[in-house]
């Protein structure tokens, strides 16, 4: 593997923050451009998907639901009361 | 109390009638649950202004899931503080839904700690639900529940928690045991359950007989359906003593076969089982004198989904049979190239029988590497999805 999992997750999280507001991603969106940048022979799936869950366990990330599972930042939930 | 607080005349009327009521049983857990006044208020403004009052919560969950929690919110929290905060919690069933006595009373108690007390057993998907806490009790819930064996099932864009008939524990139709199975791809595939990795969510049910219990063939995205693949078990003493006792087999029986693949000569009943299509209904007619074969397994299928986004499919067959030892791995090596075509081509909120659909069912499978065989189509010339080439 040409990265590391951490580094993986670090440009995950990077990509996430700066579509943030502009674009909902995906688990399979961050995967595909991960394999993308590095080519399918130094990453799979499996690589992809342990970054993510380093991204979640460590709160840096978390899922949002809006017609569909995607990642995102933390943030404050627009529709709960103040 | 509660009565004077909140009135439901429209609620009421759904109390009338011989049936259950979840109107009659929410206001029984009012002298229980604070709760229960101000969610039947919002339901009765509901009615009286013909307007939801819920908002989609995005984000809740518990830390590290994307599945199992469903947010809720009141857009008039002020008139009903108490349903502020509404979030269901999907919690994952045991398999064929058996519990003891003491599971039901731990999962009980936790509930009435941490949230309305009020429950759903079970959700269409087959978990338990548990209806109604706030953002803060999520994770205070989520903690009691691993402690006491259970975990949270699937939502959103995960795979949904799989759900079985009781299989062999009860039925001796079962042409394998779909309550292993169903703990299997549970335990299997944890990470698809918890964080979703999908365009959408993803269904697998278990039935152990082509009877179907669990209507795998109308929901699920991945139908599992025990069948046999030799002779129906006849025990032709049993045939005449149903038709001793009144049973017109030739009306009720042969009269019923979809294939009309059964004779019958007033003593001594004739099954054809070239001809037979596994409906069950003969066996079903007479469960003593006839019994599934003894070469046991599975029909895989695919594509099934209840109406959201577009209209309701019933799935379609992929592996005709796979024998019951050999299921699980099966199940596996075909799963991934399912799931790694969907992920390729899928669009958001896309189940994988609309894509099937969309790109066509003989694209699919030369893109999951198998080959069209009979048994996929009902009838010839019924589903030209195939097209056979010269071979010059």
């Amino acid at each position: 593997m040409a990265v590391t999992t951490e580094q993986l997750a670090e440009e995950m999280y990077q990509m996430v923050k700066e579509t943030m507001g502009k674009k909902n991603l995906k688990a399979g969106d961050l995967t595909k451009a991960m394999i993308a940048k590095y080519g399918e022979g130094e990453l799979t799936k499996d690589d992809c998907k342990h970054a993510i869950r380093i991204l979640m366990d460590s709160g840096r990330c978390v899922y949002s639901y809006f017609g569909g599972s995607f990642i995102t930042l933390p943030h404050k939930e627009g529709s709960a009361p103040e | 109390m509660a009565d004077e607080k909140v009135q439901t005349k429209l609620l009421d009327e759904l109390e009338k009638g011989p049936w259950p009521s979840f109107v009659t049983e929410i206001k029984k857990a009012r002298k229980v649950s604070p709760v229960c006044d101000d969610l039947l208020g919002q339901l009765e403004l509901s009615y009286e202004e013909k307007v939801g009052h819920w908002k989609h919560g995005g984000i809740v969950g518990v830390m590290g899931y994307g599945g199992g929690v469903i947010g809720r919110y009141s857009d008039v929290p002020d008139k009903f503080p108490n349903v502020a905060h509404f979030h269901t919690m999907r919690v994952n069933q045991p398999s064929g839904w058996f519990y003891t006595s003491n599971a039901l009373r731990t999962l009980c108690d936790i509930w009435d700690r941490h949230g309305s007390g009020l429950t759903n057993m079970h959700g269409s998907t087959g978990d338990i639900v548990f209806l109604g806490t706030k953002t803060d009790e999520l994770e205070p819930c989520f903690k009691e529940l691993t402690e006491a064996g259970f975990d949270l099932g699937g939502s959103g864009s995960c795979m949904r928690t799989p759900s079985a008939c009781v299989g062999k524990a009860r039925c001796e139709w079962a042409c394998y045991d779909t309550m292993k199975m169903c703990n299997d791809i549970t335990h299997e595939y944890q990470d698809e359950l918890h964080r979703p990795p999908f365009p959408y969510k993803f269904k697998f049910k278990f039935s152990g007989c082509p009877n179907d219990c669990v209507a795998s063939i109308a929901r699920a995205d991945l139908s599992v359906i025990g069948t046999w693949k030799d002779d129906i078990q006849q025990n032709d003493a049993e045939v005449a003593a149903y038709a001793a006792k009144g049973l017109d087999i030739q009306e009720d029986v042969c009269g019923r076969c979809p294939t009309r693949c059964m004779k019958w000569d007033g003593k001594k009943l004739t099954i054809n089982n070239r001809e037979c299509v596994r409906c069950m209904h003969c066996i079903n007619a007479m469960p003593k004198a006839l019994a599934p074969g003894k070469e046991r397994g599975a029909t895989l299928l695919i594509g099934a989904k209840a109406p959201i986004v577009q209209g309701a499919l019933l799935s379609s067959v992929l592996v005709p049979f796979v024998p019951a030892d050999e299921l699980m791995d099966t199940i596996k090596e075909l799963i991934s190239r399912v799931w790694d075509f969907w992920d390729e081509y899928g669009k958001n909120r896309e189940r994988v029988g609309e894509l099937i659909q969309r790109v066509g069912m003989g694209n699919f499978l030369d893109a999951i590497g198998l080959d069209p065989v009979p048994e996929m189509i009902t009838a010839p010339r019924d589903n030209p999805y195939i097209y056979f080439k010269d071979e010059a």
